[in-house]
């Protein structure tokens, strides 16, 4: 009787000795797991770092940035970037003209007015609209709107930064419409009944009230917006005619930075002058986004503690 | 007009515009839809869908690109989901409120903002060049499964939050150990959020064609790749590589492409959607 029940002890010690190192073990892989996104996301910023530096070194940041040619591939090659920075910036402005009425306009609208029906079948037609990929929303573009711009514009050649903006435009609706009405939604409904009860209107209660209630998060959706339609590659790559010379205006082809990577890396030399200059353009485009991810997220953590319930 | 009327009138101004933005987006996306199926749906056939491209594409079918998708999503998966899960494990149930958390919090949020064209880059100088994968699917895979994780790590810390905190303590209270409660208890109750966010993160990996321009893709395959280091077609580079380089591309197969990839998209997000539903409804607290 003692020895067998010696036995089960030990066996139970035993098993308790094999989970707790089981435990260590995983805990050490999840705590590892856990902090990868740390250092992928410094992995990206190093090797676009490294990569890029014989270019930063032979061309200089700064002539790199203020220079207003790019013509990677000539005898004399030049590396500006200003060009592809304009580009990238024309196009982005011309989809914000687009998805910020629309789409906040639009989260106003299901957040404050719509009926839950209505509301439900937005929702899916958005997650929809965010499921295409960018290279069919290029092909739709390439279709209709190229021959669109062209004639109604009378315009040489429908490939300009305005078709790109525009179906970029689109693209980033469903960021922008859905972040804003999170926003919308986080504040607190004793805000709009205190507001009805003074004997504002639906309309009234909204603007004066919920909006601002809710501007900081409005905010973070447009930024969000911005950097989704500046890092987009495939549409503007197949829509804005690529273009690389400083541009004036909306109606003329442009070449963005993601679109100049795209189009030029395939054929560059690896490890080349313009292999690394493009690695440069990749620094300046991520710093960037990184910006402007960083401001919306610090602005969108405000909004949290605000309406924390 | 008196103050209340103005007021009145303004609201059924407002009403009225705002509903209109409304209605421009679900008109847009009903149009994209249409467009889509219309255009494409005449290409659609059991040849299409399994044979190989011909004459550069402008015949034939797409079987090597769809069969090149599969495998790059299939290897994403392999690569993003069992990483993905232990690291929202580790911010759901492991991570102390601290700064080092809230900066890694920053890091997932931040990556999924990092243009995909920059993970490109990113896959080409780590995985193809440091790493020597070449340009292949496992380096494509390796790429996306990087710009997935971040979707795969909050949809996963998401789904963990939600287990009430009494099955925990009742599992602990029992003598099992951490780990033990998040393998048998939380885990399992929290797999229809993890299963479809992780599906519909995929989906859209499906999609991506900057990612693996340079670091998977490959114009004409004849056929499927036989290791992952060999090149592939993809569906979404396919429809990019015949608009922008091959003249006179077939109108209609390119149509039929774009409609076999986003109907492949939206089928398997529906289906995960509904799944969780019909999971959901079996799980009570």
């Amino acid at each position: 009787m003692a020895i067998s029940t010696d036995t089960k002890r030990g066996r139970a010690l035993g098993r308790t000795a094999s989970r707790r190192a089981t435990e260590v073990v995983v805990r050490a892989l999840v705590f590892a797991c856990g902090w990868l996104a740390i250092v992928i996301l410094a992995a990206i910023a190093v090797f676009l770092l490294t990569n890029g530096l014989r270019s930063i070194d032979e061309v200089g940041l700064g002539t790199m940035l203020t220079g207003t040619s790019w013509y990677p591939t000539s005898n004399n090659a030049q590396f500006g970037f200003l060009p592809l920075i304009l580009g990238s910036l024309f196009v982005t402005g011309v989809a914000l003209v687009v998805s910020v009425p629309v789409g906040v306009g639009a989260a106003v609208y299901l957040s404050e007015f719509a009926g839950r029906g209505f509301k439900e079948v937005a929702k899916s037609v958005v997650e929809f609209m965010a499921a295409v990929p960018s290279v069919v929303y290029g092909l739709i573009g390439v279709a209709v709107l190229i021959p669109w711009v062209r004639t109604t514009f009378q315009l040489d050649s429908g490939m300009t930064a305005l078709t790109g903006g525009i179906v970029l435009g689109v693209m980033s609706i469903p960021t922008v419409l859905s972040i804003s009405e999170d926003a919308l939604h986080a504040v607190p409904e004793s805000l709009r009944q205190a507001s009805l009860a003074l004997g504002n209107t639906r309309w009234q209660t909204t603007y004066k009230v919920v909006v601002p209630a809710a501007s900081s998060g409005i905010f973070a959706a447009v930024m969000l917006g911005l950097g989704r339609a500046i890092g987009e590659t495939m549409a503007v790559l197949m829509l804005t005619g690529n273009a690389a010379v400083m541009p004036t205006g909306v109606f003329e082809s442009v070449r963005t930075m993601t679109g100049t990577i795209a189009a030029e890396m395939g054929e560059v030399v690896r490890k080349g002058l313009h292999y690394s200059a493009l690695f440069s353009v990749g620094l300046v485009l991520f710093a960037m986004t990184f910006a402007i991810n960083l401001a919306a997220d610090l602005v969108l953590e405000r909004q949290r503690k605000r309406w924390r319930r | 007009m008196n103050r209340v009327q103005r007021a009145r009138f303004a609201e059924k101004v407002a009403k009225t515009v705002l509903g209109l933005m409304a209605v421009i987006v679900l008109v847009t996306a009903a149009a994209v839809f249409i467009y889509i199926v219309s255009k494409g749906y005449r290409a659609i056939s059991w040849e299409f869908l399994t044979t190989r491209p011909l004459k550069l594409g402008r015949e034939g079918g797409i079987g090597p690109a769809i069969g090149g998708t599969l495998w790059l999503v299939s290897l994403t998966a392999f690569f993003t989901l069992p990483i993905g899960i232990l690291a929202g494990v580790y911010l759901s149930e492991y991570a102390p409120r601290n700064m080092l958390t809230r900066s890694i919090r920053l890091a997932i949020t931040n990556m999924a903002g990092v243009p995909s064209i920059v993970y490109g880059l990113f896959g080409l100088a780590m995985f193809v060049m440091l790493a020597n994968f070449k340009v292949s699917a496992l380096s494509g895979a390796l790429t996306l499964a990087c710009m997935t994780l971040p979707v795969v790590i909050t949809v996963t810390e998401e789904a963990l939050r939600q287990v009430p905190q009494d099955l925990r303590h009742a599992s602990l209270a029992l003598g099992s150990t951490k780990w033990r409660t998040i393998r048998k208890v939380v885990l399992p109750a929290s797999m229809p959020g993890i299963v479809t966010g992780s599906i519909l993160g995929l989906a859209r990996a499906a999609g991506e064609t900057a990612p693996i321009l340079f670091t998977a893709a490959v114009f004409m395959s004849p056929q499927l790749p036989r290791s992952p280091l060999d090149r592939v077609m993809a569906l979404p580079y396919h429809i990019y590589a015949e608009v922008t380089s091959v003249p006179n591309w077939s109108e209609n197969l390119i149509w039929g492409t774009a409609l076999v990839l986003v109907a492949g998209i939206s089928i398997v997000s529906v289906a995960a959607g509904v799944w969780r539903s019909i999971q959901r409804r079996k799980i009570r607290w």
